[in-house]
């Protein structure tokens, strides 16, 4: 199976206020379709290693590489165009763009890409929220739907342009259990139908317990 | 890589969803580009017809004959008295002719100059206004009424009666309004002069000549140059002074510079006669500009504060857009575009303020003694302010949207996710 993410050496250090060691000599790799959680006890450093994996922070050491490809030291806009086009993110809050309607804003990451026609990415956009029992709220107000249908949202936005990987940095924990049931079962779904891999930080031990893998961290290190 | 339509239609849902700011912003710049172009159309409006006032009457190049001493006295010239030290007292003015010598060749000469737009004869002299017992002295100027009228505005300042009546009458004049009242004449009376020289000369009023400036209304009149030359009992070719119109009027310091050299004659250039006019017309601009620009500023705050305001609010929508593959320039474009959008709506309501206002100016009545023919007051409607007017609405709205939307480009979104 092909390797999709892959972590070589990875360290990262907080410089203020003090120099703090965040991330010591992390190597993994997730491959094709797996279905990753990564736990671990506040503080150790999960969301700071979820967020470096994401391209968005880009102040470490180590290498990094997306679909075999070493992203790191890339320039900020074409590290915007990977994560654009390969990863795709669900956050714990809802993070919808609240003056566009549902289906506007899982469009928006497709028309920044480009590389369809506007009537193609309303299908696609269509396509996922259908999936995703969402459809009859297309055309409301993104600040008008329930946390729940939110959080759906953000993972249909999350699909929208059939990235490698989906991550999500604890995108249960703000939802009830019937929710995140809900959720878990999307993922699942995906990972298994699609071939979708993920990586999922996450506090929730039923949640990782379902998932193929379960990566433990603790004090800046991979324990297993 | 920029996807203008996407960029396009955040900015616009953004500014859309917060019409009441945005309309604010907008007033802003309208307020200021408003107040900015009615500002600017009047006061170069009003500037433009004090300068007229003085200018238009004014020629761009005097030349006459100047009565002064000789710049050598015949001392100079005894060679053996060089190295020693001369004192002369009681220095008086070299006798010479008020006349231009040879003043009709010198005309035709300067008329096939090409930036010459025209020159004109006159004839200068004092006189005495005859009222019964009663001597009011005054100036007579013989002109061609209807040369005037036309290089210098002439009929502008004729109050009743016309150029072309004077051009008709052999024997006319236009008689200063303040001696008309002085002496309680009205037009087709008959006024007696007398010139210094000696004889009384009865002439018929064919009009009455008000400049506006009452000192000046007070002595002077004009009659045709045939007219004069028999007054004063000269022959057809005197001539006291020549007028020059240009086409251009940055050419009269060198033109008057040259006339002096090549004829031994003074020639006065506009720029040297009437400094103080315009020291005051620039003053005026300079007051014009210095409140516009303020007006501007004032404006360009608002969008600063709106702009900066709106960045904090859509902090989170930063951060999602630049999570799901926005760059940071999209980000900045966006800010820009809606700062641009701002400039430009208000910009252009602005100038449709500012032209309604200053054609309602145009249409106040403005009625004073000093200039006969205005009615109104005046405005400059002039294409380049409303061109400088949009320019600097959009400079200055760039100018208030870039600081902003430059924090926004640089906002790290994994701070305010984890923040959160």
């Amino acid at each position: 199976m092909s390797t999709v993410l892959e972590a070589k050496h990875i360290n990262k250090y907080f410089k203020k206020p003090n120099l703090f060691h965040v991330l010591k000599d992390i190597n993994f790799s997730v491959k094709k379709g797996e279905f990753a959680s990564i736990m671990g006890k506040s503080g150790c450093g999960k969301s700071t290693l979820l967020y470096i994996l994401s391209t968005m922070d880009t102040d470490y050491d180590g290498e990094l590489y997306l679909n075999n490809k070493l992203i790191s030291g890339e320039d900020r806009d074409h590290l915007s165009y990977l994560r654009n086009k390969h990863i795709g993110f669900v956050f714990q809050f809802h993070y919808l763009l609240s003056e566009f309607t549902v289906l506007e804003n899982v469009m928006l990451p497709a028309k920044k890409l480009a590389e369809k026609s506007l009537q193609d990415i309303e299908h696609d956009a269509m396509e996922k929220l259908k999936m995703l029992k969402i459809d009859h709220l297309a055309k409301k107000r993104a600040s008008r739907v329930s946390g729940g249908e939110k959080q759906r949202v953000a993972i249909a936005r999350a699909l929208i342009n059939n990235p490698s990987i989906i991550m999500g940095d604890e995108p249960t924990g703000n939802l009830d259990s019937h929710n995140a049931e809900n959720v878990f079962n999307i993922f699942k779904r995906l990972s298994d139908d699609q071939g979708l891999s993920l990586l999922i930080v996450t506090h929730d031990e039923d949640f990782a317990n379902k998932t193929d893998r379960i990566i433990q961290m603790g004090d800046g290190k991979i324990l297993m | 890589m920029t996807n203008w339509s996407v960029i396009l239609n955040i900015a616009k849902t953004h500014l859309l969803t917060k019409i009441k700011q945005t309309s604010i912003a907008a007033l802003g710049v309208t307020f200021g580009i408003g107040s900015y172009i009615t500002l600017v159309c009047f006061m170069t409006g009003l500037n433009s017809m004090l300068d007229d006032l003085i200018l238009n009457q004014t020629p761009h190049i005097h030349v006459y004959n100047e009565i002064e001493p000789s710049k050598e006295q015949p001392i100079s010239f005894v060679e053996n008295v060089t190295e020693s030290f001369n004192v002369v007292h009681s220095i008086k003015p070299k006798l010479s002719q008020k006349k231009i010598h040879n003043a009709l060749p010198i005309i035709d000469y300067l008329k096939t100059n090409e930036s010459v737009r025209g020159a004109l004869p006159q004839i200068k002299t004092q006189i005495f206004y005859i009222a019964g017992s009663i001597e009011l002295g005054g100036n007579l100027t013989g002109i061609n009424p209807i040369d005037e009228a036309n290089l210098f505005n002439m009929s502008d300042y004729i109050v009743e009666g016309s150029a072309e009546a004077l051009h008709n009458s052999d024997n006319g004049i236009l008689l200063g309004i303040g001696i008309a009242n002085k002496m309680s004449l009205k037009v087709g009376d008959r006024v007696q002069i007398s010139p210094i020289n000696g004889g009384i000369f009865p002439l018929k009023i064919v009009g009455f000549y008000q400049s506006g400036i009452a000192d000046l209304d007070a002595i002077q009149s004009f009659t045709n140059l045939k007219t004069v030359q028999r007054i004063l009992g000269e022959a057809n070719n005197y001539i006291t002074d020549i007028n020059i119109k240009l086409y251009d009027i940055e050419k009269a310091v060198p033109l008057a510079k040259k006339i002096e050299q090549q004829f031994n004659l003074t020639a006065i250039d506009i720029k040297t006669a009437n400094a103080q006019f315009e020291t005051g017309t620039t003053i005026r601009n300079l007051i014009t500009y210095a409140v516009s620009i303020t007006l501007l500023v004032v404006a360009g705050f608002g969008i600063y504060n709106i702009l900066n305001m709106l960045i904090y609010e859509k902090m989170n929508d930063i951060a999602i857009l630049k999570a799901t593959g926005f760059s940071g320039k999209d980000v900045q474009l966006i800010f820009m575009s809606q700062a641009m959008i701002i400039g430009f709506t208000g910009g252009v309501l602005g100038l449709l303020i500012g032209f309604g206002l200053a054609s309602l100016i145009e249409t106040i009545p403005f009625q004073t003694e000093a200039l006969p023919t205005v009615e109104t007051y005046p405005i400059n409607m002039n294409p380049v302010f409303f061109i400088i007017g949009f320019v600097f609405a959009m400079f200055s709205t760039f100018l208030a949207g870039y600081l902003p939307s430059k924090k926004a480009k640089n906002i790290d979104p994994v701070k305010i996710i984890r923040g959160q």
